[in-house]
């Protein structure tokens, strides 16, 4: 049995959670004012993930780049990988806020989206 | 001179919000002006995500919660005057603008709000010795560089300060290939969120030098390095404690300023401590039929508080058009012992029919403290908190039946200890 500090990335308040984790899994979590406390810690201790958020080349338009994230969280050992993929991507304008650039991004089955139109 | 009945300075997440409030409220001849080629203002350049959580209950990057926003003025058809920089306001509400396309004009409002954010304090307010090289920029403008031009301002980097900026660009120039070597913070405690120490430096292992500063910038043409050292409780640089670090780029995260010179110059009343208007219940400022709101009243660490705080803007710009001014007996609210400032500083308890939301911030970081809220000499809020740091805004909401007809002021202040 082993005890882990946190700090909540769930919102903005970033609780102090202690989770308490037995063969592998999370037992308990404590600290927490709110169920996204509960599923951050969780995670975090068994397979931590983050949204990847950067730009994209753009061409055909006034904005060099346009912004773009994965649809949902990814696993964080994969943001370095995700990071160089997307830095070598070339999209053509005109693109609607929520467009899908690549279906799966480095294998991950997560969409890559754009945040704006252009 | 072209007429109009309410003029919002600047198109960002405050301006939206508060067009949007004012239309909804009947104010249908209303104008945005706005100094970009496109609405949204600073959300633009922050495409990270962690926004909305509040108003949609789901985290948005930046430009996809402007998106919101813009597509609601949209659909009410409010005008938005782009590439257009407000140079004047006066005191009656003419409006002298320039643009490229239109050159220089004036417009009449019968009632303005006040919508320009803030800016970034630059080196000059430093005074950090060295040479003037290339290579030193403020952290939003690399922001800018790196996520709407497309451009890297350079590959070894050291950031000073640890506000909110500085920490979000921390992990987008590492994720960008540039190599962060430290974030320099001259308190004892970052002025940033916690979960961005988290998932910025943390994550990336970069290392976060508290109670230390920039001492001195060297480099001829382009920066090369730069010398830090530990500073005292006086935050006096401690000699002996110097250490060099080569990079090609300083950026700076070391505050906002609310932009009021166009404010200042109408003789609106200013609060020297938040740098913005003073403004009662309604965000009324002194002048009468002028309001403000978001981060040109006092900067704010979350845009759903913007929005919110900006929608009473509008709405009482409304209310002020549509049924006239409403007069009435007004009483300070004022921050004491650990609280640096009360937005809004004065209400009516004549005119106040709803709940009324305090905004403050808090002088020093503090564990196991609580808000206390006296009305005279009559507690009437005393909120118990584990934590409470001066990067957090905090807020308070009184209701008509906290203060009494002869009530004189309300003070907020912190006890320490949260024993009942």
């Amino acid at each position: 049995m082993s005890e882990r500090i946190l700090t909540c990335i769930g919102c903005p308040m970033g609780c102090t959670l202690t989770a308490t984790i037995e063969n592998g899994t999370v037992t308990t979590v404590t600290g927490n004012t709110c169920r996204r406390g509960d599923d951050y810690a969780r995670k975090e201790c068994v397979a931590p993930e983050r949204t990847f958020t950067g730009t994209v080349r753009l061409l055909g338009s006034t904005l060099p780049v346009l912004s773009v994230r994965t649809a949902a969280p990814i696993p964080k050992e994969k943001m370095d990988e995700v990071a160089r993929a997307v830095g070598t991507l070339r999209i053509a304008a005109p693109v609607k806020c929520g467009d899908v650039i690549v279906p799966s991004i480095c294998g991950t089955g997560v969409a890559l989206i754009a945040t704006r139109s252009a | 001179m072209r007429e109009v009945q309410l003029a919002i300075i600047g198109g960002g997440p405050a301006g939206l919000s508060a067009a949007i409030a004012a239309y909804d409220a009947g104010v249908k001849d209303l104008l945005i002006i706005e100094r970009d080629s496109v609405p949204g203002g600073i959300l633009n350049q922050c495409i990270h995500a962690g926004f909305g959580l509040h108003t949609f209950k789901e985290e948005l990057t930046g430009p996809e919660y402007a998106g919101r926003f813009i597509d609601e003025v949209e659909k009410r058809n409010i005008p938005l005057l782009l590439d257009t920089m407000v140079l004047d306001f006066s005191r009656d509400k003419v409006l002298t603008v320039s643009s490229r396309s239109e050159g220089l004009q004036q417009i009449k409002a019968q009632s303005v709000i006040l919508a320009m954010g803030c800016r970034e304090r630059p080196r000059g307010a430093l005074n950090i010795p060295g040479t003037r090289c290339a290579g030193i920029y403020s952290a939003g403008t690399a922001q800018r560089l790196v996520n709407m031009e497309g451009l890297m301002p350079g590959k070894e980097v050291v950031i000073l300060g640890s506000g909110d900026i500085g920490l979000i660009m921390a992990r987008r120039m590492t994720l960008e290939g540039a190599r962060v070597k430290a974030v320099v913070e001259l308190l004892p405690y970052s002025g940033g969120l916690k979960r961005n120490i988290v998932q910025c430096l943390d994550d990336f292992g970069i290392p976060l030098l508290l109670s230390h500063t920039v001492v001195d910038i060297q480099g001829t043409r382009r920066l090369e390095g730069v010398t830090i050292a530990q500073v005292d409780h006086k935050r006096r640089p401690i000699p002996g404690t110097e250490q060099q670090i080569p990079c090609d780029t300083l950026l700076l995260s070391v505050g906002l300023l609310p932009e009021n010179e166009l404010s200042t110059a109408a003789g609106v009343r200013m609060d020297p401590v938040t740098g913005g208007a003073q403004v009662d219940d309604e965000l009324a400022t002194s002048i009468p039929g002028v309001f403000a709101c978001g981060n040109v009243l006092h900067v704010h660490d979350l845009v759903d508080f913007v929005s919110q705080e900006a929608a009473l803007a509008g709405r009482s710009a409304a209310a002020y058009l549509l049924h006239g001014e409403e007069a009435g007996r007004s009483i300070p609210l004022v921050g004491k012992n650990g609280v640096r400032y009360t937005v809004p500083q004065s209400l009516h308890p004549e005119t106040m029919n709803g709940p009324v939301t305090v905004r403050f911030r808090v002088a020093q970081p503090l564990q196991n403290a609580a808000i206390c809220v006296y009305a005279d000499d009559r507690l009437v809020r005393r909120i118990p908190k584990r934590v409470l740091a001066p990067g957090e805004m905090e807020s308070v909401t009184l209701r008509p039946e906290d203060v009494e007809s002869y009530t004189a002021q309300i003070t907020f202040c912190i006890e320490e200890g949260t024993a009942q």
